[in-house]
């Protein structure tokens, strides 16, 4: 047998809410291939689930993005890989250390107490944007103001500033230059310098996340500030970004199958269901890294000490062995073991929270309009490149 | 059924708790804890699930 190739990864999706067709070779029955990232260097890719699920969960794979041998999609993220990076970038044992600071914080319970506060800002939203429509740009009207004003009440960061951080943010993940990457990077380490600063002053700290870890870690010496820097920066990055791609995403893929989103108004109760099948066709972070620290026998090779491994999320939550017709949507599959979120230690800290705000957001958005649709033809309207974040750059609706 | 908690691997994910909420309970560090008088599982089919959904494979179900 004549070895194929390797496919270049990442690359863009033909259609937003599939994987890119140039994946296809990779969705044989081979759960680890060779891909070329765009620097010419060669890394593994994992494509089957249960590979996934193992190796995501092996601590000999690490994620710790400052190593020099740390595989980088793009050259914006090499750019800023010197960077400290909060939690997912980070190996155990210090991770544990981080991680268990922020668990309190973001439990199924706690989740659930911010319901309603999830609740009211859905409602006012939309009827903002009602009031001024039809028609409307739900990315900016809605799918990203819901997370970024529910993540900065759990951070305690003002609201107001949202522009600023919403701008950095876009700008640290798609650059497109490197040096809007890193120029963002440096311009939300001063903006949370700045705010620690404001925090440190005030006798009566705020209830939120960050003002705990100012008043008690900080002061405490636990912490320094380059620390809560990289946690502020990691929560209020991934708190938005990704929920606020979910939610676009989500709702053009609903619009995209009529008779799918006609069943799940039918019965609300399957939403639950719904969110998590969403997640795994989606798969909105599309490559996940980690970098080898010993031989690695496993997949049918050897993952050599060095190596770059890289998971796609599309490709493995389309295995076939476990999802029968992965192309399809299907409600009443059980979705749950997808791996959108990441396994092993990095699991998505705030996976309960972006389960909560998608499940009511996207109920609420088609009970308050019930004729909500696309005001463009779908094939116009644009969506993001493969390099980044997976999500709608606009969403042109009426109803 | 025997249900064994390994709180120094538990990352806090909550995915116990939201497979079989009768069973799991996330503490107040967050960290999976088993509901009182459920320390056997209950007979509830979903505390398997529950050890499968984990991220980190800090749930051990056995038959006893």
């Amino acid at each position: 047998m004549t070895e194929t190739e390797p496919v270049a990864f990442p690359q863009d999706r033909t259609c937003p809410y599939h994987p890119p067709t140039a994946y296809d070779p990779l969705r044989a029955d081979r759960p680890l291939t060779r891909i070329t990232l765009y620097d010419g260097r060669e890394a593994w890719l994992v494509t089957g689930h249960a590979l996934a699920r193992e190796l995501l969960a092996d601590q000999r794979l690490s994620a710790d993005r400052k190593h020099p041998d740390f595989p980088a999609p793009t050259e914006r993220f090499a750019a800023v890989n010197n960077r400290r990076v909060a939690l997912l970038g980070v190996d155990d044992p210090h991770h544990r250390v981080q991680r268990r600071m922020m668990v309190p914080s973001f439990t199924l319970r706690r989740a659930v107490e911010l319901r309603p506060q999830i609740q009211r800002i859905v409602d006012g939203l939309l009827d903002t944007m009602i009031e001024k429509g039809p028609p409307a740009e739900l990315v900016s009207a809605f799918a990203l103001p819901v997370p970024s004003m529910v993540i900065c009440a759990l951070l305690g960061v003002p609201y107001a500033d949202h522009d600023f951080f919403e701008g950095q943010s876009h700008r640290l993940l798609r650059g497109p230059k490197v040096e809007d990457t890193q120029d963002a990077r440096n311009q939300l380490d001063a903006y949370f310098e700045e705010l620690i600063d404001r925090k440190l002053e005030r006798t009566e700290p705020g209830d939120g996340v960050l003002d705990e870890l100012v008043h008690h870690q900080l002061r405490e010496g636990v912490l320094d500030r380059a620390e809560v820097i990289a946690f502020a920066t990691i929560l209020l990055i991934a708190g938005h970004e990704t929920t606020a791609n979910m939610l676009s995403l989500g709702t053009f893929t609903l619009l995209q199958h009529p008779e799918k989103l006609a069943e799940l108004r039918a019965d609300p109760e399957l939403m639950p269901s719904a969110v998590e099948e969403l997640m795994r066709m989606l798969s909105i972070a599309d490559g996940l890294l980690r970098r080898a620290t010993e031989d690695i026998e496993t997949g049918g090779a050897t993952i050599r000490a060095g190596d770059g491994v890289v998971f796609s999320t599309s490709v493995i939550n389309r295995d076939e062995d476990v999802y029968p017709d992965a192309d399809t949507l299907d409600w009443h599959r059980p979705a749950r073991h997808h791996v959108a979120f990441g396994f092993g230690i990095h699991q998505c800290l705030g996976q309960n929270l972006a389960r909560a705000e998608l499940d009511i957001a996207l109920r609420t958005l088609f009970d308050r309009l019930p004729d909500l649709r696309l005001a463009a033809p779908a094939d116009e309207i644009p969506f993001k490149p493969g390099d980044t974040i997976q999500g709608m750059l606009e969403l042109p609706v009426t109803w | 059924m025997h249900i064994d908690i390994d709180k120094d691997v538990c990352i806090g994910a909550g995915q116990c708790a939201l497979s079989a909420p009768k069973v799991f309970t996330q503490d107040d560090d967050g960290f999976s804890a088993l509901l009182p008088g459920r320390e056997d599982g209950g007979g509830d089919p979903m505390a398997r699930e529950a050890a499968r959904a984990c991220p980190v494979g800090a749930i051990t179900v056995t038959d006893a």
